[in-house]
């Protein structure tokens, strides 16, 4: 499959990275090597192979329910993203984290 | 032409557990903004998620209840999407080895009109799980929203059917059955307004007849049954008139506007669905052995299909009386106690699903606050049972005690409503009521049958409604000599 910066961009975008068109093309000349890879995969014959879901063949280890976490919010709210006006100020308040406004 | 619509849902159900699914914080409702958001739920850097071990078992359950295949292995995806309320980045989710495979649900839906009621399968297609999201609180600072994580992370079971249901009323006849169940078994709170479950509903229209599939529309967080049922109405219609009128349904996603009863399509965001799922390398697969399900069915109470047919073999009750009864485990429950009070079951069937259900409806109540207890009733059946009153005063009698008048003895004391079974004070009467009424005894020898109930009638009267009707009938049948 031949990828274009279209579609580096697009995938940029749906990781909130941004990228600017020379980033794009150098990042376009490292995608299309791994998709190279990917082909060469795809070319085996894997038929009657389980696909697997993770490299270690070992199981979920499951976790009793019991509440082991106490509350840190003052903790981590100290280390909280700055609300970006210049201030050193943290982004929150009330206890809420605080984001740029999001209406559907 | 003539439509049809089709119509699959799925639910989200919030597990009844102590901690979130993937950590070790605490699923309270209602505590203070982000202090149980520990550093898993808020995704620090370098953290990593343990599987809630009560939050499979939750799921083993369901798929137990709905006859499913639970999947011997099953694994966790990731589901990436941006958006504040979701730290990591991605939604911890299972999509192609769901842990609940295919399953079914037998719905009852109501009579409606000239329509009688009737039973449905509602076929499971899977049942995942999967972590909530935060919230986000707006207003509280201006220009920004607020994030509480205090929610993200509580483990959800995500219930979808198939395409099955072809009316609102089947849909919500489903929603209110799995409703009841995942309550019933004991895996969720069932609280719609704190959001516990919540149904999306995939809507479309073909014509009757047709084997395609509309093109279908998603009604996005109903959180209660009646405005699922004014959703599908509207949007069936809109999808109708839409397509009667030459237009063409794009699938969307829509909210419904409880104000308006109207549903309108969310602005669509071109790559919203685009979420590259793959498997979680923080998570291996999940295992679940025979012996691991054996456990599960010990901790599981008796299902409602199973309480069903124990109450057509054990109380001798009909298939619908059996299907209403055990449709809630509260109505199943107090029928029981009624009949384990000393009732007879099927006057303890019809009381409990007739005068305390309509009471209830009526009073917007809930079984746990009817004001009549199991005992109270058993003890007003056993009064209709040994003929100290007839089943006219025992209405009096039970619409007393429901306004807290007191106990049965008491009211049918006070109220004097006492039945007369003395056949000798009933022979008086009748005699009195023969003597007085010659014309209808007349037209009764003449082979009037309406002349024996209107003579009925006027003993009945003249005992002021005391007289035993069932001795009446027989005394005044000797009399007569019919």
């Amino acid at each position: 499959m031949a990828l274009s910066t279209d579609d580096i961009k697009k995938i940029a975008h749906l990781a909130r990275i941004e990228v600017s068109d020379d980033e794009a093309q150098a990042t376009l000349a490292k995608l299309t090597g791994i998709m190279g890879l990917i082909e060469q995969m795809q070319a085996v014959d894997t038929q009657g192979i389980a696909p697997m879901s993770h490299s270690q063949d070992v199981v979920q280890r499951l976790r009793d329910d019991v509440v082991n976490k106490t509350n840190q919010r003052e903790a981590f709210q100290q280390i909280a993203p700055v609300l970006g006006n210049g201030s050193a100020e943290r982004a929150v308040d009330h206890g809420l984290y605080l984001v740029p406004k999001v209406i559907e | 032409m003539e439509w049809e619509v089709v119509i699959g849902l799925e639910t989200h159900a919030q597990l009844q557990t102590n901690t979130k699914i993937f950590s070790g914080a605490s699923t309270a409702f209602g505590a203070e903004p982000n202090t149980q958001a520990c550093e898993v739920s808020i995704a620090l850097p370098g953290v990593l998620p343990v599987l809630n071990k009560e939050a499979v078992h939750c799921a083993i359950k369901f798929g137990l209840a709905v006859n499913a295949e639970i999947a011997p292995r099953s694994v966790f995806a990731r589901k990436n999407y941006f958006y504040p309320d979701l730290p990591k980045g991605y939604q911890i989710s299972q999509y192609e080895l769901p842990v609940v495979g295919k399953g079914a649900v037998t719905i009852q839906v109501p009579a409606a009109g000239k329509n009688p009621a009737y039973e449905k399968v509602v076929n499971i297609t899977r049942a995942h799980l999967e972590e909530d999201a935060g919230k986000s609180v707006h207003g509280a600072v201006e220009g920004m929203s607020g994030i509480d994580l205090n929610r993200a992370g509580t483990p959800l079971l995500e219930i979808v059917t198939e395409p099955d249901m072809r009316s609102a009323a089947e849909a919500v006849a489903y929603a209110k059955k799995l409703h009841e169940l995942v309550q019933w078994i004991g895996i969720c709170d069932g609280n719609m307004q704190e959001g516990s479950f919540r149904c999306d509903v995939n809507v479309s229209v073909r014509p009757k007849g047709s084997d395609k599939l509309g093109t279908r529309r998603e009604i996005k967080n109903l959180n209660s049954f009646r405005f699922m049922q004014q959703a599908i109405e509207y949007e069936t219609r809109w999808q109708i008139e839409t397509l009667e009128d030459g237009g063409t349904i794009h699938q969307a996603t829509v909210l419904f506007n409880p104000d308006t009863g109207e549903t309108r399509a969310m602005r669509s965001k071109e790559e919203a669905n685009d979420y590259r799922y793959f498997p979680d390398p923080d998570l291996l697969p999940l295992e679940i052995t025979e012996a691991d399900k054996a456990q599960v069915k010990l901790l599981m109470p008796e299902l409602p299909s199973a309480m069903k047919a124990r109450f057509e073999a054990e109380y001798g009750l009909t298939n619908y009386d059996a299907a209403t009864l055990t449709a809630s485990r509260a109505l199943a429950d107090y029928f029981v106690a009624t009949v384990n009070a000393g009732a007879e079951a099927k006057p303890a069937a019809n009381w409990t699903m007739g005068a305390i259900s309509a009471k209830l409806n009526a009073e917007e109540k809930s079984l746990a606050d009817s004001p009549v207890t199991a005992v109270q009733l058993a003890s007003l059946l056993k009064r209709i049972a040994d003929n100290t009153i007839s089943n006219n005063a025992a209405k009096q009698v039970f619409e007393a005690m429901w306004n807290g008048e007191g106990e049965v003895d008491a009211i049918i004391e006070a109220k004097g409503l006492k039945q007369v079974s003395d056949t000798g004070a009933i022979e008086a009467i009748i005699d009195e009521v023969l003597a007085a009424n010659q014309a209808m005894v007349e037209e009764f020898k003449a082979g009037k049958e309406k002349a024996f109930n209107a003579l009925v009638g006027q003993a009945m009267k003249a005992s002021k409604g005391k007289a035993n009707p069932a001795q009446v009938n027989e005394i005044l049948k000797t009399k007569l000599g019919a």
